[in-house]
């Protein structure tokens, strides 16, 4: 018995260290034990704080347990043990009721005070505000400064606050990016708010990782969330850009695209600087092209992988197109239906969507 | 071990309890506990193979075992499952068995409300189950949040889920009032409410909680079925509906839930500790006031379900607070257990061995819990795989193994066989084991940002290591499990023989034999003190030791005429009445031409209800004699009550 509690305790052990080494490994792009800026740091201070206490209590408890375990278990030839039968000592349930309301009255200053800091709305001319709306599944982003639209891969300056003003078109989302704040819900009907605020811009061709966190329906495990910091010149750059119209293509493959694209494409699909396109059901193609993640930012931007999509998005990703009710108010939009390209229709198109840069 | 009497047969059953038609008629508190414990184990091997499913598929990344849809509907039907066909009914199956037996009574106040209870409750499971093979299952999650389970009227699934939770809600009413009326009434003469046994007080937490939680989910169940099917606006955001409406409800419902998941096993640890650790229970009244101040408070935490949903920080701050309060009582109960091992000569028999492992593992998702009510750290973990490690150290490795020891603890009385010890101790291990393999790893995915729910996972996020061990993990419980079921079939005809008394216990179960005959006892016990069965065997000596009699004493209320206890008859009306109501929830799943099913249910239902009152409560001759030379007890029968005190 003895030999099996130790080898239990040595298991224990194993776990316990393993589990810490792993935190806070440079491989773990959704880290919230990883924090990017200042925000989710205090959180993170937070949570080391009430898990080292936690850690200690832990300790002495299992402790205790052990110890009475050990020293009092029945022995062969003992069944004669004198034991006296205890029924309370008041002193004791005083001590072991006040000492944990005080531990925790303690731990609840520095939460409640955290709270309200990362609740506050950012305030000041350097606040960048981007609308958000979650929709199934995949992520709708208005720079209203800047008068345009994307979707799923956000881009934000590092060094001033962001906020997000955030609501959603169908069922309940929330946004979680865990390196730089908690999660948010996104209630349709409702408006929230979350600030991001990032240190550093992230290296050329990475992230940061975060997804939907509240179950949303068939696909939430791919509405996902990729977000690009850049440097404050880099960031007006890449809004310039993005605050362009499409340019229209007159010849070639990807002109054979944009007469496809009217026909089936432009149902959902908004195109700035077209006629054509101005029905917002589904994401703004208008810079497809300058997205590295497109499908709930599930999958990179690859010719391949945009060509599958097109030949048959259920392919790629779950979804129920054959509930989709455009008719309605609101309308039920539950992605992307086949709709039967061939081959030379999904090259024109992927010549199309590429062309806008 | 104290064996009061030679025993070296298990009784036969007695005449007319054999067959499936006794089953569906009894009324005995003891047969209705069997058959919700067997239930509830069906279910929870239905469950876990859910569970293993999921884990199969989460494996390695982007697992292709099941699609997303497959995935959703087992989720939201191993939550369901686990949750209101595996632990409440075990609870259930409990105190159906034991709740008479503890107070001294012969059977709860009325029976067959009872099994009216438990018929229910299988007609709402088959409900649930069957939606498998009409259209496919729930797939909304467990806790079913609005506008999404609304969203989709078109397919029958959430309507499988909001119809069959509203008839595990009736099952759950009708038991809490019966098992409330049974503890306020029905103890024998001397069990002072203070005199009662733990896991009693605990019943009668619970039996308040689901009576005062269980209508608010009602309330929202139907408002979800009418907006799917009639055209309602509750959930109908566009017409200025507050999806919010729908969390309230639900957790306002689902926090008291949760205790009502883990006080019956905190009950059972409370009579387990004492008798293996020949001491009382240290701190009575501080473990009975607190699952009070438990139950109370439960009502008051809900909102940290929801401290993403954009409350505001002032009411997110108050609902911390009264999150971190919840934990002080919960502490006294685990310091009062370790001090009633402490001093103690610990005997760790299979049912010891769980129950503390119960307090070891229960602890970490006490304190996990904890962390929960760190309102900006929540805003991390809720919603991801760390509140999955959370809730199943608190579910199973409170609630399961707290009921896993009361099955080891209790399985002699009910079978008059010990369950294998050996068998016994390599399940604790192996589960043991598993348990944490499974669900400790779980801390880690969550923090490192895995949200729960999700089918898949990529390659390159940091998560393959940790789900592949709790993968393994549950494949190392399931193994637990499989002994589990090996142990409890096989100590049904081989089991060493157990007698009354096999564990030299402190309840008044144990002065009865095992298993019990109908009436429970031959002889109401006078009571005179709490653990009295334990005071009948041992005194103590002048410096406060203990000491056993030279003889058992005991007070004992004679029977008028000790050959003919009047019980009350088997009855077919409950099951008929639920079986009606079975009928009217598949019904209204299928309109408009479901509602003449709906109608046909609605008739049986009243047939079963009016027979139900109709019907004389008298005993049929077998097995023992109709007798009228006491009309008292004709008088008490007819009112349900054999009491006599």
């Amino acid at each position: 018995m003895a030999a099996r509690v130790r080898s239990r305790l040595v298991l224990g052990a194993v776990l316990a260290t393993i589990a810490l080494a792993a935190c806070g490994t440079e491989e773990v792009p959704q880290n919230s034990l990883d924090p990017a800026g200042p925000i989710a740091r205090d959180i993170d201070g937070l949570w080391w704080l009430v898990f080292w206490i936690a850690a200690v209590i832990f300790v002495l408890v299992q402790a205790a347990l052990l110890v009475s375990i050990f020293r009092f278990r029945a022995r062969k030839g003992d069944e004669g043990r004198r034991i006296r039968q205890l029924h309370g000592n008041t002193k004791l349930e005083v001590a072991w009721t006040i000492a944990p309301a005080v531990l925790l009255a303690v731990i609840a200053v520095p939460t409640v005070a955290t709270l309200f800091d990362i609740r506050a709305e950012p305030t000041g001319d350097d606040v960048l505000e981007i609308n958000v709306v979650g929709h199934q599944w995949w992520w709708e982003y208005e720079y209203p400064e800047f008068g345009f639209f994307t979707a799923n891969e956000l881009h934000i300056p590092a060094g001033r606050p962001v906020n997000l003003t955030m609501t959603s078109d169908d069922v309940i989302h929330s946004f979680w990016l865990p390196r730089l704040n908690g999660k948010r819900d996104l209630v349709p009907g409702r408006v929230s708010n979350l600030t991001l605020f990032a240190d550093e811009p992230t290296p050329d061709g990475e992230f940061l990782w975060g997804q939907c966190a509240e179950f949303c329906g068939l696909a939430h495990a791919d509405m996902r969330l990729k977000v690009k910091v850049h440097d404050e010149d880099g960031f007006q750059a890449w809004a310039a850009g993005q605050a362009q119209p499409a340019v229209i293509p007159t010849d070639g493959p990807a002109a054979e695209g944009w007469e496809i694209f009217k026909l089936v494409c432009t149902a959902c699909h908004p195109v700035a600087g077209t006629e054509e396109a101005q029905v917002r059901l589904a994401p703004d193609l208008t810079h497809y092209g300058s997205r590295s993640w497109f499908a709930g930012a599930t999958f990179r931007n690859t010719t391949e992988h945009l060509a599958a999509w097109l030949r048959n998005p259920g392919d790629l990703k779950p979804m129920a197109p054959e509930l989709n009710d455009l008719a309605a108010d609101p309308p039920r939009i539950l992605g992307m239906p086949n709709f039967g390209l061939g081959g030379a229709e999904v090259d024109a198109l992927v010549a199309l969507l590429q062309s806008w840069e | 071990m104290a064996t009061v009497a030679e025993v070296t047969e298990v009784h036969a059953p007695a005449p007319g309890h054999k067959g499936l038609w006794s089953w569906i008629t009894t009324v005995d508190h003891k047969r209705i506990g069997i058959l919700y414990l067997w239930s509830a184990l069906l279910f929870f091997i239905v469950g876990g193979i859910e569970a293993l499913l999921i884990r199969l598929q989460l494996f390695t990344p982007n697992g292709e075992i099941l699609s997303a849809d497959a995935y959703n509907q087992l989720f939201t039907m191993h939550g369901t499952t686990m949750v209101f066909l595996v632990v409440m009914p075990l609870a259930s199956g409990f105190v159906n068995y034991l709740l008479p037996l503890l107070l001294g009574a012969r059977d709860v106040a009325f029976p067959r409300l009872n099994a009216f209870s438990y018929w229910v409750f299988f007609v709402g499971g088959v409900l649930l189950y069957s939606s498998f093979i009409l259209g496919g299952s729930p797939d909304g999650g467990w806790f079913g949040y609005a506008p999404l389970s609304t969203q989709v009227p078109e397919y029958v699934r959430m309507d499988f889920w909001a119809v069959g939770l509203l008839t595990l809600g009736v099952a759950s009413i009708a038991s809490s009032a019966n098992f409330i009326a049974t503890i306020l009434t029905m103890r024998a003469p001397g069990m002072t409410l203070m005199r009662m046994p733990v896991f009693v007080w605990m019943t009668l937490v619970i039996s308040f909680l689901l009576l005062f939680s269980l209508p608010t989910i009602t309330v929202g169940l139907f408002q979800v079925f009418f907006d799917r099917n009639f055209g309602t606006l509750f959930y109908e955001t566009a017409a200025g509906a507050d999806p919010l409406l729908w969390q309230h409800l639900f957790w306002l419902f689902g926090h008291p839930e949760v205790y009502v998941l883990i006080l019956p096993a905190m009950g059972i640890v409370s009579e387990i500790l004492p008798v293996f650790s020949r001491k009382p229970l240290f701190g009575y009244s501080f473990v009975v006031f607190s699952g009070i101040a438990i139950g109370f408070m439960g009502f008051g935490v809900w909102s940290h379900h929801m401290f993403t949903s954009g409350m505001g920080p002032v009411a997110e701050a108050g609902f911390a607070i009264s999150t971190m309060m919840i934990a002080v009582p919960t502490g006294i109960k685990i310091f009062n257990w370790i001090g009633t091992t402490w001093g103690g000569r610990i005997r760790l028999t299979t049912p010891m061995l769980y129950a503390l492992a119960f307090i070891a593992m229960f602890v970490i998702g006490g304190l996990s819990g904890v962390t929960h009510s760190i309102v900006p750290a929540d805003t991390q973990q809720h919603d991801s795989y760390y509140v999955v490690a959370h809730f199943h150290y608190v579910l199973f490795g409170g609630a399961i193994l707290g009921l896993f020891a009361g099955i080891y603890y209790w399985y002699p009385k009910m079978s008059g066989r010990m369950l294998s010890e050996r068998l016994g101790k390599w399940q604790f291990w192996i589960t043991l084991i598993g348990f944490n393999l499974t669900f400790l790893p779980m801390h880690m995915l969550g923090l490192n940002g895995m949200p729960r729910r999700t089918y898949r996972y990529d390659e390159n996020l940091g998560f393959d290591l940790w789900n592949a061990v709790a993968t393994i993990g549950g494949f190392v419980i399931a193994l637990g499990v499989l002994l589990f079921v090996i142990n409890v079939i096989w100590s049904r005809r081989h089991g060493e023989i157990a007698g009354d008394d096999p564990w030299d216990a402190r309840t008044l179960e144990w002065a009865t034999s095992s298993p019990p005959p109908e009436h429970n006892f031959d002889q109401v016990p006078l009571v005179h003190s709490r653990d009295d069965f334990w005071h009948r065997k041992y005194t103590l000596d002048a410096e406060g030791f203990l000491q056993q009699r030279d003889e058992p004493v005991g007070d004992w209320i004679p029977e008028a005429d000790p050959e003919h206890i009047h019980m009350p008859s088997p009855s077919y009306y409950p099951a008929l009445t639920a079986l009606g109501m079975g009928i009217v929830g598949y019904g209204v799943l299928y309109q408009p031409a479901g509602f003449i099913v709906a109608a046909i249910g609605a008739l049986v239902l009243m047939w079963g209800a009016f027979g139900w009152s109709m019907e004389p409560v008298t005993r049929t001759p077998e097995p023992m004699a109709h007798d009228d030379r006491h009309p008292e007890l004709e008088a008490a029968a007819a009112t349900e009550e054999v009491e006599s005190e």
